[in-house]
C-alpha cells in the first residue's frame, strides 16, 4: 500500500495554502496579509495581548509570611484544601504539637495511602500526572499548554464560533454583529474543549479543570461581558479534570469524560442531573465523539482500549487496541463508519457499523475487526532548499460534515526543523466503495504550526476548514467542490473562485486504499 | 363492560406484573442482605474466625429462617404499599399547612401506621439476629428482696421502638420529599445495569438516613422513653431492674455498642425498603412498546393511540407518551405506521389521534400558565407593581382569547371545541366541577388543602383536575376572586371596562353572596395575618407554586419531543402529506407555549434553582421539570425550523408568530 508519497509535495517556504478549487489546492505568497485581514472571521490573538496569570494559586502561598496558627486551625485548613491526605500530612509534619502516637499513626496511614496510590499509578500511569499535564496529554490540541487558542468551536447552525484563549477567557465571534462577548468565570480554568449545543442558539458547554460550565449567552444581548450568572456549573465529585465533552446531535444530552473517572457522565443539562455510566477497565475516559446520527459514541480510555457505546440502551462494545490508546476519532456523517488513530501507530483505522437505528440493539452486529485505511508513515519530499519529512503520529482527525474531506493533523517533531507539524487532507468517497484519495497539505506562514482544526458545520460550497495556528492566528481554508452525494439544488452551480489553470486531476485516480484491495 | 374488563386485564398485564417482578426480586435479594447485616452486627476485630462461625451458625438456625420469612413478608407489604401509593405526578404542597394537611390525610395516616408496624417487626427481627442482650423482652432477674421475677429488657424494647420510629419517620419523610414519586429517566438502561449503577447511592442514602433517624430517636427516647417503658411494664407485668442503668439517662445512652447496633439495624431496615422502592421504580418505568395499530379490533385498546387518549391510569398514559417519543426518535418502521392511512377510507387516524392528544396537552399547559399568570398578576406578588399589572392583565387576556381562537377554527378536530373538553372533564370524575372554584387558588394559602384533598381524592392519579376545565370556567373563576379582592382591599375601582374584553364583563359582576363571602374571607385574612405562627404555616413556600404548575410536565416534554421528531421525520418519510395539514397548528401551539413559558420565567422564584442533596432517595426530577420543559420546547421548535428552513414561510400563521419564527430561523432566540 502506498503512503503520503502520493501527495503533491509541500509548498516551498513563504507560500501558504489558500483554498481548494477545481480539484487542487491553491497557494499564495505570504504577503497576503491584507487579504487575510479583510475576512471578518480571520482572527489574530498575539500572545502578548493576553493577560496571563503570573502564578497559579497554589504557588502564591509561598509568597506570604509564615503563619502561627493553632494546630486546629491548620488542620481545618489542610482538611479544606487537601482533603484527608492534606490533614494527615499536616498532622505528620507538626509532630512537635500533637501526641506522638497520633503523628506516627497518621504517618503510617499516609505511607500506606502512598503505596496504594503508587500501585494504582503503576497500573494506570496517567493518574500520577497533574491535571494540567493530563489535559495536555489527552487533549486533541497539539501542544496544548503552549497554545494561545486552546479550544475552538463553530456553532452547528449559525455562522458564529467560540474561542477559548490561554488567559482562560472565551470569546464569541459573529460576523453579523460587531459585539464579541468575552466570558470569564471563576471556575473557568484550563479549558480543554468547547462545544455548542445543537438545536439551540445560545448555549455551549465548556470543559474546565474542575467542572463543566454551560454558558447561555443571549445572541441578541448587547453586553460585552455577560455575567457569570449566565453559566450553569455542572460538577460531580471525582469527575475532574474534564478533557472531553460531546453534545448529542439532538441537543438533549451532554456527555463528559475525565481521565481520572472511570465513569462517563451523561448530563441532563436543564435538570443539572447526571447518570454515571461506569465500566470496569481503562482507568478513565479521555476522548468522546458522538456520531452525527446520534446512535453511537466513541469513548477512548487512557489504556489500550476504547469503547463504542450505542445510545439507545447505553450498552458498549469493548475494542482493545494492540499498541496504545486511541488518540482521536471521527464519524462519517451517516454514523456508519468510524475512523480512529492509535497512539504510537502511523495509520488510520476504520470500523463500519451497519446497524440502522430502528433495529433493536441485540440484532445489530458490530464489525469484527478494524481495517487500515491509510498509512501515514514518514515520507521524504525533496525540495530545492532541503528535504522535508512529513508523516508520523497523528494528533487529531476531522471529517467534514458532507463526508468528502478528511483532515489529519500530524504531530511532526518539534525538535527537528525539517519535520513540521502539518495538516494532510484526504478526499473521501463512500460509494461505491470506501476510498481515501490524496488531496494535499495545508500549510500556514513560516514558523506557524497548526494546533487545532475544525470543519465548518454547514458551508454551502463544499467544506471550510478552520485552523488555529501556534502564532495565535485563526484562518479558514475553503475547499470548493460539488458534493457527489447530495443533490445540487441549493448550491451555486460552479465554484466561485477564478480558475488559475486547468490541469488534469491526476491524483484523483490513485487511491491510497480501497476495500477491494485489502 | 367487556371493554373495561379487557382494559383492566391489560393494565394488570403491564403494571401489576412489573410490580410483582420487582417485589419478587427484592424478596430474593433479602437473604444476602440479611447475611451481610448479621456479619456486620456480630463483627469483632479480635475474633474474626469466631465471628464467621457464629454467623454461619446463626444463619442456619431455625429462628433466623423464621426471621427471614417474616422480613420477606414485610418486604412484600412494603412493595404493595409502594404499588398502592406511587405516583407519576408529585403532589406539591404550596404552604406548610398544605403539607400538614397531606400528612394528616387518612390515607397517609394508614400508610404511616403500616410502616410503623412493619418497622417494629423489622426491629424485632434485628434484635433476634443480633442476639446476646437484645434477644428477649423479659429476663429472669431478682428483686431487691431476693425474689425471682421477670424483669424488662430495655435493650429489646429500644430496638422495637427504634424500628417503629424509623419506619414512621421513613413514611413521614416520604411525604415531605415525595418519595413515592416515580420519575422517568432520559437515559434508558437495561434494568440490571440501572440497578447496579444505583446501588452505591442506595447504600449511601440508607446509611446517612439511618444515622439521622437514630439520632432523632435517641433524643425522643431520652425525653419520652419512660412512657412506653412504664406502659409495657404495667401491661405485661414486668419489673424494672434497678441494678442496670435505665437507657433514658446519659449513662445509658452513651453506650457505643448499643448505638452501633441501632444504627446498623436502621441501615438494614432502610436498605431493604429502599431496594424495594428502587426496584419498583426501575421496573415500572421500563419502556413498554405499544403496537401502533393492530390487525384485529378486539385488541385495539392496547394500541398506542388508544392508550394515549385514556387518562386512567396515569402511568399508562405516561408509558404511552414515552413510547411515542422514543418511536418518533428511533424507529422509522413504527413512524411509518403513524403516518399511514387507514385501509378502507384512507384517513390518517393514527396521526390525527396522536397529534390531537399531544396538542391538547400543550394547549392545556399554555392555558394553565396563562391562568396562573393572571392570578399572580392581579392577586399575588406582582400587585405591588400596579402600573405594569394592568397592561399585563390585558395582554394576558389577549393570549387567552387567542388560544381560544386557536382552538375554535380548527376544522381538523371537531372534538376540540370547549364544550367537548368540558364534557370530558365531567366524564373524568364526578368531583371535577366541584373543584373548579378551588383550582385557581392552587397557590393561595387560603384554599384549604384538606378540603381540596377531600374533593379530589384521586388527585395523584388525575392531575388534570385543574386543567381540563372549559376555558370559560377557568377564566371566570380567578376573575371572580381577584377583581373583588382588589375592590375590597384597596378600595380601588374595578378595572375600567374599556381595557377589559367583553366576555369578562359578566364575570366582573359578582353576585351578592360571593361578595359577602369575600368580605368575611378578607376579615378572617386580616385577623389571621396578625398571628405569627399561622402566617408561618400559611406562607407560601418559594417556587413551590411554580413546581406545582409544572408537576406533570414530563408528559408535555414527551409530547413536544414526539411532535417535533415526527414533524422532522415527515420531511422525508411522510408519503401522503398527513403531517402537513397539522403543521400550522403544531407550530402555533408551540409558539403560544413558548410565549407563556417565557412570561412565566420572568416571575420571581420561577427561575431559581432548587438546592439538591444526594443523601436521600428523593427524586429531584420534578423540581427541575420546568427547566427541562423550557429547554425541550426551544429544541423542538429549532428542530422543526432547521428541518424545514425557508419552506416554513409558506405555512399560514399570524404575523406575530411569523416574526417569532423568523427569529428562530435566524438563530436569535
Amino acid at each position: 500500500m502506498c503512503s503520503l508519497a502520493l501527495f503533491p509535495p509541500p509548498l516551498p517556504p513563504g507560500q501558504t495554502t489558500l483554498c481548494e478549487s477545481n480539484n487542487e489546492l491553491l497557494s499564495g505568497a505570504n504577503n497576503s496579509e491584507e487579504r487575510q485581514d479583510s475576512s471578518p472571521l480571520s482572527l489574530h490573538f498575539p500572545r502578548e495581548s493576553l493577560k496571563l496569570h503570573s502564578r497559579t494559586e497554589s504557588s502564591s502561598k509561598a509568597a506570604f509570611l509564615d503563619h502561627s496558627e493553632t494546630l486546629w486551625m491548620r488542620s481545618a485548613a489542610a482538611w479544606r484544601d487537601g482533603g484527608f491526605t492534606g490533614l494527615l500530612n499536616e498532622v505528620t509534619t507538626s509532630h512537635a504539637e500533637v501526641p506522638k502516637w497520633l503523628s506516627v499513626t497518621s504517618g503510617c496511614i499516609l505511607a500506606l495511602l502512598r503505596w496504594v496510590s503508587s500501585f494504582h499509578g503503576s497500573l494506570h500511569p496517567h493518574v500520577t500526572l497533574s491535571s494540567e499535564d493530563m489535559i495536555a496529554e489527552f487533549s486533541q490540541v497539539l501542544n496544548w499548554p503552549d497554545c494561545v487558542v486552546r479550544a475552538f468551536s463553530w456553532h452547528p447552525h449559525a455562522d458564529k464560533f467560540a474561542v477559548a484563549l490561554l488567559d482562560d477567557s472565551i470569546k464569541i465571534y459573529n460576523p453579523k454583529s460587531s459585539i464579541s462577548p468575552t466570558l470569564k468565570h471563576r471556575l473557568q480554568r484550563n479549558v480543554a474543549a468547547v462545544q455548542w449545543k445543537p438545536l439551540c442558539a445560545s448555549m455551549f458547554a465548556v470543559a474546565c479543570q474542575n467542572c463543566l460550565l454551560v454558558w447561555n449567552v443571549d445572541p441578541c444581548s448587547l453586553s460585552t461581558r455577560p455575567s457569570s450568572g449566565c453559566a450553569q456549573v455542572l460538577s460531580h465529585p471525582g469527575h475532574s479534570p474534564v478533557t472531553s465533552i460531546a453534545w448529542s446531535p439532538s441537543g438533549s444530552l451532554l456527555v463528559s469524560a475525565s481521565p481520572l473517572d472511570t465513569a462517563m457522565m451523561v448530563w441532563d443539562v436543564a435538570a443539572e442531573s447526571c447518570v454515571p455510566l461506569q465500566r470496569v477497565g481503562g482507568g478513565g475516559v479521555t476522548f468522546l465523539s458522538w456520531s452525527p446520527d446520534g446512535s453511537h459514541i466513541l469513548a477512548s480510555t487512557p489504556s489500550a482500549l476504547f469503547r463504542v457505546w450505542e445510545t439507545r440502551m447505553w450498552t458498549c462494545e469493548r475494542w482493545p487496541c494492540i499498541k496504545g490508546r486511541c488518540q482521536s476519532g471521527c464519524w462519517s456523517p451517516d454514523g456508519s463508519r468510524l475512523l480512529f488513530t492509535v497512539q504510537g501507530e502511523m495509520v488510520i483505522y476504520a470500523l463500519t457499523f451497519s446497524g440502522s437505528p430502528g433495529v433493536p440493539a441485540s440484532m445489530v452486529k458490530g464489525p469484527q475487526t478494524a481495517v487500515v485505511v491509510a498509512d501515514l508513515s514518514e515520507t521524504t519530499f525533496n525540495r530545492p532548499d532541503g528535504d522535508i519529512i512529513v508523516g508520523g503520529e497523528i494528533q487529531s482527525l476531522s471529517w467534514d460534515p458532507r463526508g468528502e474531506r478528511l483532515a489529519v493533523l500530524l504531530k511532526g517533531d518539534p525538535q527537528a526543523a525539517n519535520r513540521p507539524a502539518i495538516i494532510a487532507v484526504f478526499k473521501t468517497r463512500a460509494n461505491p466503495i470506501f476510498e481515501l484519495l490524496p488531496c494535499g497539505f495545508v500549510q500556514g506562514e513560516p514558523g506557524a504550526e497548526p494546533r487545532l482544526m475544525q470543519f465548518h458545520p454547514n458551508f454551502q460550497h463544499g467544506a471550510l476548514l478552520t485552523v488555529c495556528w501556534s502564532s495565535g492566528k485563526i484562518t479558514h481554508i475553503p475547499f470548493y467542490f460539488l458534493s457527489s452525494g447530495v443533490s445540487h439544488v441549493g448550491l451555486s452551480g460552479s465554484p466561485p473562485l477564478p480558475h488559475l489553470q486547468e490541469r488534469p486531476a491526476d491524483f484523483a485516480n490513485q487511491s491510497l486504499f480501497t476495500e477491494l484491495l485489502s | 363492560m367487556f371493554f373495561s374488563a379487557t382494559h383492566c386485564c391489560f393494565i394488570r398485564k403491564v403494571i401489576w406484573w412489573r410490580a410483582a417482578a420487582s417485589i419478587a426480586w427484592s424478596v430474593l435479594l433479602l437473604p444476602p442482605t440479611t447475611a451481610v447485616f448479621v456479619m456486620l452486627s456480630k463483627f469483632s476485630f479480635l475474633h474474626p474466625i469466631q465471628t464467621i462461625t457464629d454467623c454461619l451458625a446463626l444463619l442456619t438456625s431455625a429462628s433466623s429462617v423464621f426471621s427471614v420469612i417474616l422480613l420477606g413478608g414485610v418486604v412484600i407489604m412494603v412493595g404493595f404499599l409502594t404499588l398502592e401509593y406511587y405516583t407519576v405526578i408529585p403532589t406539591i404542597a404550596c404552604s406548610k399547612i398544605a403539607l400538614l394537611g397531606q400528612l394528616l390525610q387518612p390515607r397517609q395516616v394508614v400508610n404511616s401506621f403500616a410502616h410503623c408496624l412493619m418497622g417494629m417487626i423489622v426491629g424485632w427481627c434485628c434484635a433476634v439476629a443480633v442476639g446476646h442482650r437484645y434477644e428477649t423482652l423479659g429476663y429472669p432477674g431478682k428483686s431487691s428482696d431476693g425474689h425471682p421475677r421477670m424483669c424488662l429488657n430495655e435493650y429489646h424494647l429500644v430496638f422495637l421502638l427504634a424500628g417503629a420510629f424509623v419506619g414512621f419517620s421513613h413514611s413521614l419523610l416520604g411525604v415531605i420529599h415525595n418519595i413515592n414519586y416515580v420519575s422517568f429517566h432520559t437515559v434508558q438502561q437495561y434494568k440490571y445495569l440501572h440497578f447496579k449503577g444505583s446501588l452505591p447511592l442506595v447504600v449511601k442514602c440508607s446509611t446517612i438516613q439511618a444515622f439521622y433517624a437514630v439520632r432523632n430517636f435517641i433524643v425522643v427516647y431520652f425525653f419520652l422513653g419512660y412512657i412506653p417503658k412504664t406502659w409495657i411494664c404495667k401491661t405485661l407485668n414486668l419489673h424494672l431492674d434497678s441494678s442496670v442503668h435505665p437507657l433514658d439517662s446519659i449513662a445509658g445512652v452513651v453506650d457505643l455498642s448499643l448505638l452501633y447496633h441501632l444504627w446498623i439495624s436502621a441501615t438494614f431496615l432502610l436498605f431493604t425498603w429502599y431496594i424495594t422502592l428502587l426496584l419498583f421504580r426501575i421496573f415500572v418505568t421500563e419502556v413498554y412498546s405499544f403496537p401502533v395499530q393492530l390487525a384485529f379490533t378486539e385488541d385495539s385498546h392496547q394500541c398506542l393511540p388508544k392508550v394515549l387518549t385514556d387518562n386512567q391510569p396515569m402511568i399508562l398514559k405516561f408509558l404511552a407518551l414515552q413510547d411515542l417519543a422514543l418511536l418518533s426518535k428511533h424507529s422509522p418502521s413504527r413512524r411509518r405506521e403513524v403516518f399511514s392511512l387507514s385501509q378502507p377510507g384512507g384517513h390518517p387516524h393514527n396521526w390525527n389521534t396522536v397529534s390531537k392528544e399531544c396538542l391538547a396537552l400543550l394547549t392545556d399547559l399554555t392555558q394553565r400558565l396563562a391562568t396562573y399568570h393572571e392570578t399572580v398578576a392581579t392577586n399575588g406578588r406582582a400587585k405591588s407593581l400596579s402600573s405594569g399589572s394592568e397592561r399585563k392583565t390585558s395582554s394576558e387576556t389577549s393570549v387567552t382569547s387567542s388560544t381560544e381562537d386557536l382552538m375554535s377554527p380548527r376544522p381538523a378536530f371537531p372534538m376540540k371545541t370547549p364544550a367537548s373538553v368540558f364534557a370530558r372533564s365531567i366524564a373524568g370524575g364526578p368531583h371535577s366541577p366541584l373543584t373548579a372554584p378551588f383550582t385557581p387558588d392552587l397557590d393561595s394559602p387560603f384554599a384549604s388543602p384538606a378540603l381540596r384533598r377531600l374533593t379530589a381524592p384521586m388527585d395523584q392519579c388525575s392531575p388534570w383536575y385543574g386543567s381540563v376545565q372549559s376555558p370559560h370556567i377557568m377564566r371566570r373563576a380567578p376573575k371572580l376572586w381577584s377583581t373583588s379582592t382588589e375592590s375590597q382591599v384597596n378600595g380601588s375601582p374595578p378595572p375600567s371596562p374599556a381595557s377589559v374584553p367583553s366576555p369578562k364583563q359578566e364575570a366582573a359582576k359578582p353576585s351578592f353572596l360571593a361578595q359577602f363571602l369575600q368580605n368575611r374571607k378578607e376579615q378572617v385574612k386580616s385577623f389571621m395575618a396578625k398571628r405569627v405562627l399561622i402566617m408561618y404555616l400559611l406562607n407560601k413556600l418559594p417556587e413551590a407554586s411554580s413546581q406545582a404548575l409544572f408537576a406533570d410536565s414530563q408528559a408535555h416534554i414527551w409530547a413536544l419531543e414526539a411532535l417535533s421528531y415526527l414533524v422532522q421525520a415527515s420531511f422525508t418519510e411522510d408519503q401522503f402529506g398527513v403531517v402537513q395539514t397539522t403543521l400550522p397548528s403544531i407550530l402555533s401551539s408551540m409558539l403560544h407555549l413558548q410565549e407563556a413559558v417565557d412570561r412565566h420565567f420572568k416571575l420571581p422564584h420561577a427561575s431559581s434553582k432548587p438546592l439538591r442533596s444526594t443523601n436521600s432517595m428523593e427524586d429531584f426530577t420534578y423540581k427541575t421539570l420546568r427547566f427541562a420543559l423550557r429547554a425541550t420546547l426551544k429544541t423542538a421548535i429549532y428542530r422543526i425550523t432547521t428541518t424545514f428552513g425557508n419552506h416554513l414561510k409558506a405555512v399560514q400563521m399570524s404575523a406575530e408568530h411569523r416574526k417569532r419564527l423568523q427569529q428562530f430561523l435566524e438563530f436569535k432566540e
